[in-house]
C-alpha cells in the first residue's frame, strides 16, 4: 500500500466517527433543551422593550400592589411597577453580568493553571499555594467582602467574582496539563523542535480546553446565584434597576399577602440555572463523551 | 492502626503556608479600600482627630510590613481588635456567634444526609428509570435555586401558610433551638444535597455491580439490609470527600441564610458589620471561616481513613 492509500484508508476509517459526533448534537436531548431554555431567555432579555410596553423603573403609586390581571400579568409591586416587565428587564442585568463575569476568571485562571501545569517548578508551587489560600475562603464570604471593599456596582461585581473564581479554572487546567504534557503528541512536538508557546497554543489548548468550558457553564450558574444573592443582601446592583435578587428582597416584605412578588423572580433564577446546567451537561456529553458516567 | 494517622501532623504542617496566606489576604482587605481606610470607615463627616485615632488603632500610620507583623502578633494572642460598632473585643463577638453557626451547620449536615441517602438509593437501584429521572430533576433544581430564596419559600409554605414553624429567630431556651433552627437547616440541607446525591448515586451504582454484592444477594440479602450491611459504607467513601468540600461552600451559604432567618450567628455578624463598615469584625469572621474550612479539609481525611481501612494517606505522604 502506498502512503497515499494508507492516508485515504485512515481518513475513510475516521470519517464516520467524526460525522456522527457532529450530527449527534441535535439528537442530544439535554443539550437541545438547555439551548432552547437559555436561547429563549436571552431573546427575551434582548427584545425586552418589544415584549412589554411598561417602564421597568417609573413609579405609579396609584396602581401599587395590584393582583395579576390582563393588564398586569404578574401584578404590580409596591411602587406600582409591572412585575412581569421588571422580570424581563431583570434578565438583561442578571444574564449580562452572569455571562460577562465568567470571562476574566476563565482566561486568567486557565492561563495561570496551564502555565503552572506545563512548566512546573517554582511557578507551579507558588500558583498552587495561592489557589489553596483562595480555596480556604468560602465563595460568598470573599465575594461579599470584596464587593464591599470595591464599592457596590457592576464593576465591583466583575472584579470580586474574577478575584475569587479564577482559582477553579487554574486547578482544572493545571490537572489537564499535567496529563497532556506526557502524551505522545506533545512529546513528539517537543522532539520536532517546536517552541513551548506553539505547543501550548496550537497543540495542547485545543485538546484540554473542553474541561474548562464545561466548568464555565456551571460557573455562570454560580455567578448568577452570587449576583442575585448580592442583590438580595443590598450589596449588588443598586435600585431602582430591575434585578431579580433585589426584586426578591422587595417581595419578601409582602410574603404574607402578595407572595408572588418574592416567588416569581426566584423561579426566573431557577429556570435560568436549569437551562445552563442542561447546556453544560449536554456540552460535556458532546465534548468528552468518554468521561461521562 | 495509629500508623495510618501519621499524615495528620504532616497535613497540619503543610497547612501552615495556607494559613499564613489567609492572614495576608485578611490583612490586606483593609488596604484594598480606596483612599484612607480610616476616613472611608468613619465617613466623610469624621473629625480629623477621630481619623487620626482610628489610624493609630488600626496601626495605619506604620509601614505596611510592620503593620502586618503587628497584626499577626496580635492574632497569636487571640487579639482581633475591637469592634468599631460595639466597642468590644471582636474575639468575644465571634466566640458568641460560632456555636450558633456550627450547630446550624451540623443540623444541616444531618438533614442533608437524611435527604440524600434515600434519594441516592432510589436513583441508583433503577438507573435510567422514572424515579432516577425524578431524582435528577431534584438535583438540577436544587443546584439552581438561590439558597436564600429556598429559605423564603420554606417560610412561605411552612410558616406563613401552615404555621408549623417560626418565621425566624433562634429561640430563647436550648430546647427551642432545634425547633427554630429547623427551617434554616433544611434550607442549607436542600442546597447541599444535590452534589451529595450525585456522588452517592454514582458510587452506589458502582458498588451494586461488585462481586461481593452479588454474593450477598445470592445468600439472601435484599432491600434495606443489603444496603445497610454491604452497600452503604463502601458507597459512602468517595462521598465523604465531596461532603467535606461542600461543607466549606455551605459555610458561605449559611452566612446568607442566617440573614434570611435572623439567626444571630457569624453570618448576621458579618453582614451587619459590612453595613456598619466595622472592619475588624469583618476581618475576624473571614479569618475564622477560612481556618474552619482548612480544619474541615484535614478532618475529612481523618474520617476517610476511619471508614475505609484500605486508605493509607500516611504512606502516600511518605512516598
Amino acid at each position: 500500500m502506498t502512503t497515499a492509500a494508507v492516508a485515504t484508508a485512515t481518513r475513510a476509517m475516521r470519517r464516520p466517527a467524526r460525522s456522527r459526533s457532529l450530527k449527534a448534537w441535535y439528537r442530544n436531548g439535554t443539550l437541545v433543551a438547555g439551548l432552547v431554555i437559555v436561547g429563549l431567555l436571552v431573546l427575551a432579555a434582548i427584545f425586552a422593550p418589544l415584549i412589554t410596553h411598561y417602564d421597568p423603573i417609573k413609579q405609579d403609586l396609584q396602581n401599587a400592589l395590584l393582583s395579576p390581571s390582563a393588564d398586569h400579568w404578574l401584578g404590580t409591586d409596591k411602587y406600582g411597577r409591572d412585575v412581569y416587565t421588571r422580570l424581563v428587564y431583570g434578565a438583561r442585568v442578571d444574564l449580562r453580568i452572569g455571562f460577562l463575569a465568567v470571562l476574566i476568571p476563565f482566561v486568567v485562571g486557565s492561563v495561570a493553571g496551564a502555565l503552572a501545569g506545563y512548566f512546573g517548578g517554582w511557578g507551579d508551587t507558588i500558583v498552587m499555594r495561592i489557589v489553596d489560600v483562595f480555596f480556604a475562603f468560602p465563595f460568598y464570604v470573599l465575594v461579599i467582602v470584596l464587593v464591599f471593599v470595591f464599592g457596590s456596582g457592576e464593576k465591583s461585581i466583575y472584579l470580586a467574582i474574577a478575584a475569587v473564581s479564577w482559582v477553579a479554572y487554574a486547578k482544572i487546567m493545571r490537572g489537564e496539563l499535567l496529563v497532556a504534557k506526557k502524551q505522545d503528541y506533545v512529546v513528539a512536538a517537543r522532539l520536532g523542535g517546536m517552541s513551548h508557546g506553539r505547543i501550548l497554543l496550537r497543540h495542547i489548548t485545543p485538546n484540554v480546553l473542553s474541561q474548562a468550558l464545561i466548568y464555565a457553564m456551571s460557573d455562570i450558574v454560580l455567578d448568577i446565584l452570587a449576583i442575585v444573592t448580592l442583590g438580595y443582601l443590598g450589596l449588588g446592583i443598586a435600585p431602582p434597576t430591575a434585578e431579580w435578587g433585589s426584586m426578591i428582597l422587595d417581595g419578601q416584605e409582602f410574603i404574607t399577602t402578595f407572595w408572588l412578588q418574592a416567588t416569581i423572580p426566584g423561579l426566573a433564577v431557577v429556570v435560568t440555572s436549569l437551562g445552563l446546567s442542561l447546556l453544560g451537561d449536554g456540552l460535556s456529553d458532546l465534548l468528552s463523551p468518554e468521561r461521562r458516567k | 492502626m495509629l500508623d495510618r494517622f501519621r499524615f495528620v501532623p504532616i497535613r497540619l504542617l503543610q497547612s501552615i503556608p495556607v494559613v499564613i496566606g489567609v492572614t495576608i489576604v485578611v490583612f490586606f482587605m483593609v488596604h484594598l479600600l480606596p483612599g484612607n481606610p480610616a476616613l472611608t470607615i468613619l465617613g466623610q463627616t469624621a473629625t480629623p482627630e477621630r481619623v487620626a485615632a482610628l489610624n493609630t488603632q488600626l496601626g495605619l500610620d506604620k509601614p505596611l510590613w510592620d503593620q502586618y507583623f503587628i497584626f499577626v502578633g496580635r492574632l497569636l494572642h487571640g487579639d482581633l481588635g475591637d469592634s468599631l460598632t460595639y466597642q468590644r473585643p471582636v474575639f468575644d463577638l465571634v466566640a458568641q456567634a460560632v456555636p450558633i453557626t456550627l450547630s446550624l451547620l451540623a443540623y444541616a449536615l444531618v438533614l442533608s444526609l437524611a435527604i440524600s441517602v434515600p434519594l441516592a438509593a432510589l436513583a441508583a437501584t433503577a438507573p435510567g428509570r422514572v424515579r432516577d429521572g425524578l431524582v435528577r430533576v431534584f438535583t438540577l433544581l436544587g443546584q439552581g435555586m438561590p439558597q436564600f430564596w429556598v429559605g423564603i419559600m420554606l417560610i412561605l409554605l411552612l410558616s406563613v401558610k401552615l404555621g408549623a414553624f417560626p418565621v425566624g429567630g433562634y429561640g430563647q431556651t436550648p430546647a427551642e433551638h432545634p425547633y427554630y433552627l429547623f427551617l434554616p437547616a433544611l434550607t442549607l440541607a436542600i442546597a447541599m444535597s444535590p452534589t451529595t446525591i450525585r456522588s452517592l448515586r454514582a458510587s452506589t451504582i458502582n458498588v451494586l455491580g461488585a462481586d461481593y454484592v452479588g454474593t450477598a444477594r445470592s445468600k439472601g440479602a435484599a432491600g434495606v439490609s443489603l444496603f445497610r450491611g454491604h452497600v452503604l459504607r463502601n458507597a459512602a467513601i468517595p462521598t465523604v470527600s465531596i461532603i467535606g468540600v461542600n461543607l466549606g461552600y455551605l459555610v458561605g451559604g449559611s452566612l446568607v441564610i442566617e440573614k434570611v432567618f435572623a439567626i444571630p450567628g457569624l453570618g448576621s455578624l458579618m453582614i451587619n458589620a459590612i453595613f456598619a463598615r466595622d472592619f475588624p469584625t469583618i476581618q475576624a469572621v473571614a479569618l475564622f471561616v477560612a481556618l474552619f474550612v482548612i480544619a474541615v479539609g484535614i478532618l475529612t481525611d481523618v474520617v476517610y481513613t476511619l471508614i475505609d481501612p484500605r486508605v493509607d494517606l500516611s504512606s502516600k505522604e511518605r512516598a
